[in-house]
């Protein structure tokens, strides 16, 4: 029998491109032993839940340097939720100023981590967050 | 099960949660796959699989496509490595993949290799198993063609594309390492790049070396088991970010099928996988009941006189087996 892995999409909303970010987080978390599905730039909210939705993942992670997080985050956690999806933590990164934070978390998005956050903090926080399918093996 | 009866009427969160269970194997999925069983065989199997860069992905997109254009629903597997040292993975597949989002017909699924020996084609055959149960049409395995277990995946497909590439100097030497003789369809992909025509005659010469198939192709009775089923696996040159020469791949695919069908290769097929399937669960279960019913310690115990070169491995298995009955 297989261990019970947590499964992570991380995806970039929006239309910048800079993905260093995405992809620095992507591989911290596969090296903390998470299944992560990268997705790549350019994604509507519609694609990022709908990969959700096919992938099971148990967090979403996105990662939006253009600005427009107040519009896409509380997208992709309504269309989660219409999905039935209420359960998945939905977290963010990237250039959010601070003044946003209290209302991208009144959204729903339970973790918000800027540019020099270390990745072991991501790592915590998701096993935190995702607790029974942390390292357990059923 | 709920899940299962909600899968089967087109949920796709439940097909979604249903996938993960079965990744997961134990009891509760071999419930879910009993329920599941019945209501499959219905689609045909594609294995797609070739070395790392050769532009699989981007192929199965562009097939998916053209078969979403034939209105046929795809369901695809993305087969990605899980690293040996964290065990977590990067599966990036879908990257290549976006054009199929939105479509109700098409579902996509990632999956890592994870850490069980021989235990990787047996998950992926269950998890072909629960979309071709959810009705899927067509079912796309992507897998990355290097080592026994994804070579091993590829062939429990009905029809096996093997993706080459021109430009990366070994595309032969990639191709023999077991996965020339699975191919039914070559894709010659990037085939705008210098060295498409070397790489097509590439493989047309090694195919020239095997031993050439029956006379008569289109009898059915003449065909054997395994070599010389008869099929000549086209060479098709691609160039899967443009769409050219996918639809030729898509009707090589068909006309394969409807060669297995037609020659009734097909049921020989099924068996060989059926047999394969068998053998691999049982080897798994007996394995496990033997450990649960060992000791640990006389297990290691065993182990370091194997390592101490007191007893030779296979005194040791008889020992072990021996063991496990008295008990």
């Amino acid at each position: 029998m297989s261990e019970r892995k947590i499964r992570v999409l991380i995806a970039k909303p929006g239309l910048d491109g800079h993905d260093r970010g995405a992809k620095v987080v992507a591989r911290a978390l596969r090296d903390a032993g998470m299944e992560v599905i990268y997705t790549g730039i350019r994604q509507t909210p519609e694609m990022i839940a709908e990969a959700a939705l096919q992938e099971d993942v148990d967090v979403v992670g996105l990662s939006i340097l253009s600005g427009a997080h107040m519009t896409l985050c509380p997208r992709v956690v309504q269309l989660l939720a219409q999905q039935g999806m209420n359960d998945v933590v939905v977290l963010t990164g990237g250039i959010i100023p601070d003044e946003d934070v209290p209302a991208l978390q009144a959204a729903g998005v339970r973790g918000i981590f800027g540019p020099g956050t270390n990745t072991f903090d991501i790592v915590s926080f998701i096993e935190n967050q995702v607790p029974d399918r942390a390292g357990c093996s059923e | 099960m709920q899940s299962v009866r909600r899968l089967l009427s087109g949920d796709r969160r439940a097909l979604a949660r249903t996938i993960s269970l079965i990744e997961l194997a134990g009891p509760d999925a071999q419930k879910a796959l009993a329920e599941l069983y019945p209501h499959t065989g219905q689609a045909h199997v594609v294995g797609v699989t070739g070395a790392p860069g050769t532009g699989k992905s981007t192929l199965v997109n562009a097939l998916a496509k053209s078969y979403r254009c034939r209105d046929v629903t795809v369901g695809i597997v993305a087969v990605d490595p899980s690293s040996p040292f964290s065990g977590g993975a990067l599966l990036g597949d879908r990257i290549r993949m976006r054009d199929l989002a939105g479509d109700a017909g098409v579902f996509i699924r990632s999956m890592a290799t994870r850490g069980s020996l021989g235990g990787l084609a047996r998950a992926t055959a269950d998890v072909i198993l629960v979309l071709d149960a959810a009705g899927f049409q067509r079912i796309v395995v992507e897998t990355v063609g290097v080592g026994q277990a994804e070579v091993e995946i590829a062939s429990a497909a009905h029809s096996v594309v093997v993706v080459a590439s021109p430009g990366m100097g070994d595309e032969v030497q990639a191709i023999k390492a077991g996965v020339m003789e699975i191919a039914d369809v070559f894709a010659v992909n990037k085939a705008d790049r210098e060295g498409a025509d070397h790489a097509v005659m590439a493989i047309k010469m090694m195919q020239g070396l095997a031993p050439s198939p029956p006379s008569s192709p289109s009898s059915p009775s003449a065909p054997s088991e395994r070599t010389g089923d008869g099929w000549q696996p086209p060479v098709i040159k691609t160039v899967a970010t443009r769409g050219t020469g996918v639809d030729e791949v898509l009707q090589a695919v068909e006309a394969h099928a409807a060669y297995l069908h037609e020659t009734h290769l097909y049921g020989g097929r099924e068996r060989q996988r059926v047999v394969r399937e068998l053998e691999t669960i049982l080897r798994t279960t007996l394995l496990a009941r033997l450990r649960a019913r060992l000791p640990e310690e006389r297990f290691q115990d065993l182990v370091a006189q194997v390592a101490a070169r007191e007893v030779d491995p296979y005194s040791a298995v008889e020992q072990l087996l021996r063991a496990g009955e008295s008990l």
